[in-house]
């Protein structure tokens, strides 16, 4: 049983630099609030126990506010005010880790949702987004093991959200805005990217695989898909190289 | 206290000459047509639990779905993902909005308001009316929504634009229309409702009665409908947008036309956290109520619980956006709402301290109402604690809407919606209908629901950890959330919910038929304090011949020197004690 548990943690391996620190924020609370809890639990069922109604005993008339019996309300309350600091602290350094800086990217990529589909643009053999090598695929992100990413995020149609669990990561994508956000892989391996935020009938299919592999395999990877790109360039000629889009405002559709 | 009060003896307001008669009554106005507050209550309390019924329907079609995926559920028949969407939207809106706060604040609120402090009546009678009727007529839109062309809205209950807004994108036209005119007009009911609760509770307490002396569940739901009142307004705002938005071509949630979908989600969440403790209040002053009761005890601290009451209600105003974290807001506006979040535990962690203090020195006996409320605050603290996981912006990046979010808001609306109702029915049974309910039954009914509850969600806590999101009529697209151990904690929260469903026809019938064959209830069964069991069982129209008086608060249980261990509120105080 334990085991299975634990296994259940393991199921989503750390696939990010900042997954371990979302881990251990959870281990954190979980101990801090699961003292409180069995500590209240236990007051509450042996209180319940020890005051269960006896013939002959009378109840006590306490209107609370006897010092010595409001200290049992009042330390555990100072107490909890002293866990809720920490807790506010940890959650505030991981969230302002994974959302509010940016640590320079070796590599960008760009994530664009709709319904429902994911769209990746890989910035190809020269590292550069928006340039003619640029390699897009749809449900499949591939990535460089080791490497800083940034992904630029955006949809085109309703709200999505980008969610990679084994990355510790979501993040919605809001029409008409493109968002900047970023992660540093760390374990090679295949993983799930999720819709989070509901968007339509195709909701629950809407999914893509990620596979974080180290610079041979996404090399060959690259080239099967340039091979791929190209001759599917024959039958269809690809669209100017834009890269005024992702400044421009969004077009009027209707 | 007793020097205070007036001499003369108190006339009952309902003389010949007031505006709604209480003598006999035809059929139709007396059931259909009423003024009565106890007959709007019981309208509001059997609506709300008509569409329970429909909202535990469609939780158990989407469950099952889930637990055998492309299985047609006997009953229903194959889901498909337009129907799986409209049956989790429909049964979150249903069972918050037309379950939660119909039964316990427009029904506990309008049973209990006059009969606590002592009044005749709501002193908007016709308003009161007319609430209840704009009420079932959203009721009525809610449920025709879900039959129309292309069926019912499957946006969530959240309804975030522009998959709300935009007929393109939902599919569902007519249906997120209807959807968000029910809610609306929901609102505007409850208002008036609101209103009558606020001014009745503040103009109408009988003779002697100060606010200090008011039972907990009355300060619950007049701060309640406070709060209903305050936050309501943007929501309203913003759905009439909505609306325009959907009907008229207006684009004040398109990006695309200058619109912005995030405004949806501030106002949307600016009602919807203040809206869970509109829940929650009555809840907790249906527990308090009745712990002193069983416990034979003086409330413990009456004066602190209002205070958290009051701190909480104000605190919940400075933390919607905890549901916008990775909503795209700016995220240094993440660090503050952590706080206020974080900081809710303290009023929310003493009002449940006061609550299991109230136990200590009590003599407590273990009736189905009892346990049904110490069941409340045993499962509630669950739903305390794990709100703390994602009041935590660094956490809630990985948990926002994962089956974690769904397990800890379960654990708070369960025993808010159903546990506190049941303690509350079970409770006021013989105020309502003059007759005891069975007891057996009760404890059966009980166990039943309790016991398979948790096993309904103590899984999906680990979905949760384990990454599954919300929302998905089908995991087998997802090759890490597909696994066989996740879907065996699928198939048992399943399960649980089945076993729990069919425990609960004992409840109707053990109510039907105590209703009508039940043991005959005297005045005050359960030697309670409050005035309403000075009134007859079931209470007339007008509910006292003569006017009751008050002359203490409504915990004197045990009270030193009295050879009764309780001391009716309207009992004049013996010459010789001075209170």
């Amino acid at each position: 049983m334990i085991g299975w548990i634990a296994q259940i943690e393991y199921f989503v391996p750390r696939a990010s630099s900042y997954a371990g620190d979302t881990d251990r924020l959870f281990w954190l609370i979980t101990v801090l609030v699961g003292v409180w809890f069995i500590a209240a639990e236990a007051m509450f069922f042996w209180l319940i126990f020890r005051f269960r109604a006896r013939p002959g005993v009378p109840g006590q008339y306490i209107t609370g506010k006897e010092k010595h019996l409001k200290r049992w309300v009042n330390w555990p309350h100072s107490l909890i005010l002293i866990c809720d600091v920490i807790i506010i602290v940890a959650a505030v350094r991981v969230w302002v880790n994974v959302k509010q800086t940016l640590p320079p990217p070796d590599l960008r990529i760009r994530v664009v949702a709709q319904q429902w589909a994911w769209t990746f643009t890989d910035p190809g053999p020269d590292g550069q987004l928006d340039t003619p090598d640029d390699v897009r695929t749809t449900d499949e992100l591939h990535l460089l093991n080791g490497k800083t990413y940034h992904f630029l995020l955006e949809s085109k149609d309703v709200l999505h959200s980008f969610f990679v669990p084994a990355f510790r990561l979501k993040q919605d994508a809001i029409p008409g805005r493109i968002y900047t956000g970023w992660f540093r892989t760390q374990r090679t391996g295949s993983y799930d990217i999720l819709c989070a935020e509901i968007c339509g009938m195709g909701h629950g299919v809407m999914g893509a695989k990620l596979v974080v592999e180290e610079a041979p395999q996404h090399a060959a990877w690259l080239a099967a898909h340039k091979m791929d790109a190209a001759l599917a360039a024959l039958n269809t000629p690809p669209p100017p190289a834009d890269t005024t889009k992702t400044a421009a405002p969004p077009a009027v559709t209707h | 206290m007793a020097d205070a009060l007036p001499q003369e003896a108190h006339v009952p307001a309902h003389g010949a000459g007031h505006g709604h008669g209480h003598g006999e009554q035809n059929f139709f106005m007396k059931y259909l047509w009423s003024t009565d507050h106890k007959m709007i209550a019981f309208q509001y309390m059997f609506t709300g639990m008509a569409l329970a019924m429909i909202g535990a329907f469609m939780a158990y079609v989407f469950r099952m779905q889930l637990a055998f995926p492309g299985h047609s559920v006997p009953g229903y028949g194959v889901v498909t993902p337009n129907n799986y969407n409209a049956l989790i939207t429909n049964h979150g809106s249903i069972m918050i909005f037309w379950v939660a706060m119909p039964v316990l604040i427009a029904g506990f609120g309008n049973f209990l308001i006059p009969l606590m402090i002592g009044a005749d009546d709501m002193v908007f009678p016709r308003i009161n009316r007319l609430s209840y009727q704009i009420f079932l007529l959203s009721a009525l839109v809610l449920v025709a929504s879900l039959f129309v062309q292309n069926g019912g809205f499957g946006g969530a209950w959240t309804a975030y634009p522009p998959l709300s807004a935009v007929q393109k994108y939902n599919l569902t036209p007519i249906g997120a229309s209807m959807w968000v005119i029910a809610v609306a007009l929901e609102f505007v009911a409850f208002l008036l409702g609101g209103i009558n609760f606020i001014v009745t509770s503040m103009n109408s307490r009988t003779r002697g009665m100060k606010a200090f002396d008011t039972p907990i569940v009355i300060w619950t739901i007049v701060i309640a409908s406070i709060l209903f009142m305050a936050s309501v307004g943007p929501l309203i705002a913003g759905a009439v947008m909505l609306i325009f938005d959907q009907l008229l071509g207006t684009s004040f949630y398109d990006p695309n036309r200058g619109g912005d979908p995030i405004l949806w989600q501030h106002l949307f969440w600016f009602f919807g956290h203040p809206e869970v403790y509109v829940v929650l209040f009555p809840a907790v002053g249906i527990v308090a109520e009745i712990i002193t009761v069983f416990a034979r005890k003086k409330l413990f601290a009456y004066k602190t619980v209002i205070f958290t009451f009051i701190a909480t209600g104000i605190l919940s105003f400075f933390v919607w956006a905890h549901h916008q974290f990775v909503a795209g807001i700016d995220p240094r506006m993440a660090n503050v709402f952590t706080v206020t979040t974080v900081l809710i535990s303290i009023p929310i962690a003493e009002m449940m301290f006061v609550y299991i203090a109230t136990l200590y020195g009590g003599s407590i006996t273990f009736a189905s109402p009892m346990l049904w409320a110490l069941a409340f605050i045993g499962e509630f603290l669950i739903g305390g604690v794990t709100g703390i996981y994602l009041g935590a912006s660094g956490l809630d990046i990985y948990f926002h809407d994962t089956y974690f979010v769904v397990a800890h808001f379960h654990y708070t609306f369960f025993p808010i919606a159903i546990i506190a109702t049941f303690a509350g029915i079970t409770f006021w049974f013989p105020k309502m209908f003059g007759r005891m309910m069975n007891e057996t039954w009760n404890k059966v009914h009980f166990w039943g629901t309790i016991i398979p509850f948790n096993g309904i969600f103590i899984p999906l806590f680990f979905l949760g950890a384990a990454g599954e999101h919300r929302r998905i009529f089908d995991y087998s697209s997802f090759p890490h959330l597909a696994t066989p151990e996740l879907q065996m904690l699928r198939i048992l929260a399943t399960v649980s919910l089945i076993v729990m469903l069919l425990f609960q026809p004992i409840f109707i019938i053990n109510f039907v038929m105590s209703a009508i064959r039940g043991k005959k209830a005297e005045k005050n069964p359960w030697k309670s304090n409050t005035l309403e069991w000075t009134a007859d069982s079931p209470p007339p129209h007008g509910n006292w011949a003569e006017m009751p008086v008050c002359y203490r608060g409504p915990y004197e249980y045990h009270v030193p020197g009295r050879a009764e261990d309780y001391w009716p509120q309207n009992l004049p105080p013996d010459a010789q004690e001075a209170h």
